[in-house]
């Protein structure tokens, strides 16, 4: 029996710093999904939103939250949180409820407003908490970004000029989708004369926070024969596994790892696309696009290698060949990536699977790759969270 | 006549390091049943090894020692409860990872005042230190071993 469910419609609101509700940006996406999909409002079943927590009420019920602003007519509704993953963990809600046969068609939806100026602890002592420990000592998000980009160079030889070649890259991709946030092209020149954030990494190779919304319509193969659409693309595999104890990186915000005495070091960001490989039964060769997580530059390398679309140390080598660029072997981040979007957390792991969609149908326009037959995303957020998702036709 | 009081410095975090200017170490704890260490200490009172039922711990003194991992700095103030300067005032520093051998894990944590990205090299062996904040309170700091006197 087929584990797939079809994707009907995909739509987003732009990403960028609009200043309006999170509630409008998730409707103009989900109104663009369901004429997208050819399925009307009233004829969704169930409705999953992926949340934030950062915005407090309404933020946390996004699932109720879009359906009263879609107009309320009877759907059933979930909400979900799982930090970056959140709209990963809401399509897989979906797709249980498919599969089990309890709705037909759902509506999976993220949307975000994000605040003014830098993210920061709440005020107040709190040496439990290990956010406010990190920040108390000095240590920030590009912390961490950086000490991975740096462990690349001294065991890889990675340079500067290889992160900047990622951004480069991302920013010519995302220079003609209208979804973009930035649509700039830059040179490893413009990389290299921004300011050092936190070194190896400058301003520009790690990415910004944005608004923006995707909204996806998704059903079961049998729903989407009766409406004509049997050969759109499929989900094959969501995979939302946690970390397995030891943990072999420092993870933001803690400030060490697991020890490693009793239990062998594990990568969390290598079982994600493992566990979606498995499901799906794909093979990594198999992968002709992959959308992944660049909250910074040197971690696009890091991902290349966690979905197995290089050995360990060799994704440098693979964006200096041009094999990721778009009409290479496996272009990555051809929307542009988090580069080109900056991250709006509820939304941004549906918005790879709105680009892995448009590239499997040939609708990408200027950006599209040839014969894409399937696609991974993969993405990490705080607690534990993460998750890949392969999409095929 | 008594000589006036000196204020002993004060941790950032308390029951987090010994105050041993010379020989400082980082405190964890450490699981009796599996010899998972923990550092911060694990408070909960259970093991988080998956397959250990532990519930009891001892208080143990890190390494003082380690292998740098990775390092980097903050090029720009860290925003509050870092403990604030001036914005013309403020230096980089550089922040450390070090891979201590005997409890396998890495902590994080500043380098000493004084010593930049460029003086640090993947690989090298890294010593605690203990060195003020900018609001006076000690912290756990790492510094190239060589350096140490």
């Amino acid at each position: 029996m087929s584990r797939d469910i079809a994707i009907l419609g995909v739509g987003m609101h732009p990403w960028g710093k609009w200043g309006k509700s999170f509630v409008e940006y998730g409707v103009v996406a989900a109104r663009a999904a369901l004429v997208d999909a050819g399925v009307k409002w009233r004829d969704v079943q169930f409705v999953s939103g992926a949340a934030t927590i950062r915005n407090g009420y309404p933020g946390q019920v996004a699932g109720a939250t879009f359906a009263q602003a879609l107009g309320w007519q009877g759907a059933q509704v979930n909400t979900s949180y799982a930090a970056c993953a959140s709209g990963s963990q809401a399509l897989a809600a979906a797709r249980s409820k498919i599969l089990s046969g309890e709705c037909e068609v759902a509506l999976v939806i993220g949307a975000d407003t994000t605040p003014k100026g830098f993210l920061k602890p709440a005020p107040g002592d709190r040496p439990d908490d290990p956010d406010w420990v990190r920040f108390r000592i000095g240590i920030t998000n590009p912390t961490y970004f950086a000490l991975y980009a740096r462990r690349r160079m001294a065991l890889y030889g990675d340079t500067l000029a290889d992160f900047a070649a990622v951004k480069v890259k991302n920013a010519a991709h995302g220079y003609t989708n209208p979804n973009a946030r930035y649509r700039k092209k830059f040179t490893a020149e413009d990389v290299a004369a921004s300011a050092m954030l936190a070194d190896p990494l400058r301003l520009m190779d790690v990415c910004a926070v944005s608004d923006g919304a995707a909204a996806i319509i998704v059903s079961s193969v049998d729903y989407a024969r009766r409406l004509g659409k049997a050969g759109a693309p499929r989900v094959a595999a969501v995979s939302t596994v946690t970390p397995t104890f030891a943990s072999a990186l420092v993870e933001m915000p803690d400030i060490a790892t697991d020890s490693a005495i009793a239990a062998k070091a594990q990568s969390f960001r290598a079982a994600l696309p493992a566990k979606a490989y498995a499901e799906a039964g794909v093979d990594p060769a198999d992968i002709s696009v992959a959308e992944v997580y660049d909250l910074s530059t040197a971690l696009e390398l890091d991902w290349i290698e966690d979905l197995q679309l290089c050995p360990r140390g060799a994704a440098a080598r693979l964006v200096r060949e041009g094999a990721t660029t778009i009409g290479g072997r496996v272009p990555v981040n051809p929307s542009g990536g988090l580069a080109c979007f900056g991250e709006a957390v509820p939304a941004q792991a549906l918005a790879q699977v709105c680009e892995l969609t448009w590239q499997l149908r040939g609708q990408a326009g200027a950006r599209q790759i040839d014969n894409a037959r399937v696609g991974i995303t993969a993405n990490q957020g705080l607690f534990g969270h993460g998750s890949s998702v392969i999409v095929k036709r | 006549m008594n000589a006036p009081a000196v204020a002993a410095p004060m941790p950032v975090l308390d029951g987090w390091f010994t105050l041993d200017a010379e020989r400082p170490q980082l405190l964890g704890n450490r699981c009796a049943r599996c010899g998972t260490v923990y550092f911060p200490k694990l408070k909960s009172g259970y093991c988080r090894h998956p397959d250990c039922d532990g519930d009891a711990f001892d208080e143990v003194p890190l390494s003082r020692t380690g292998t740098l991992w990775s390092y980097t700095n903050a090029a720009y103030q860290p925003p509050e409860p870092f403990a604030q300067v001036d914005k013309d005032a403020y230096r980089p520093f550089a922040i450390a990872a070090v891979e201590l051998a005997a409890e396998q894990m890495i902590v994080l944590g500043p380098v000493v005042d004084g010593v930049g990205v460029e003086q640090l090299k993947v690989g090298m062996t890294m010593a605690l230190k203990l060195e003020a904040l900018a609001d006076g309170k000690l912290t756990w700091k790492w510094a190239p071993a060589g350096a140490m006197a």
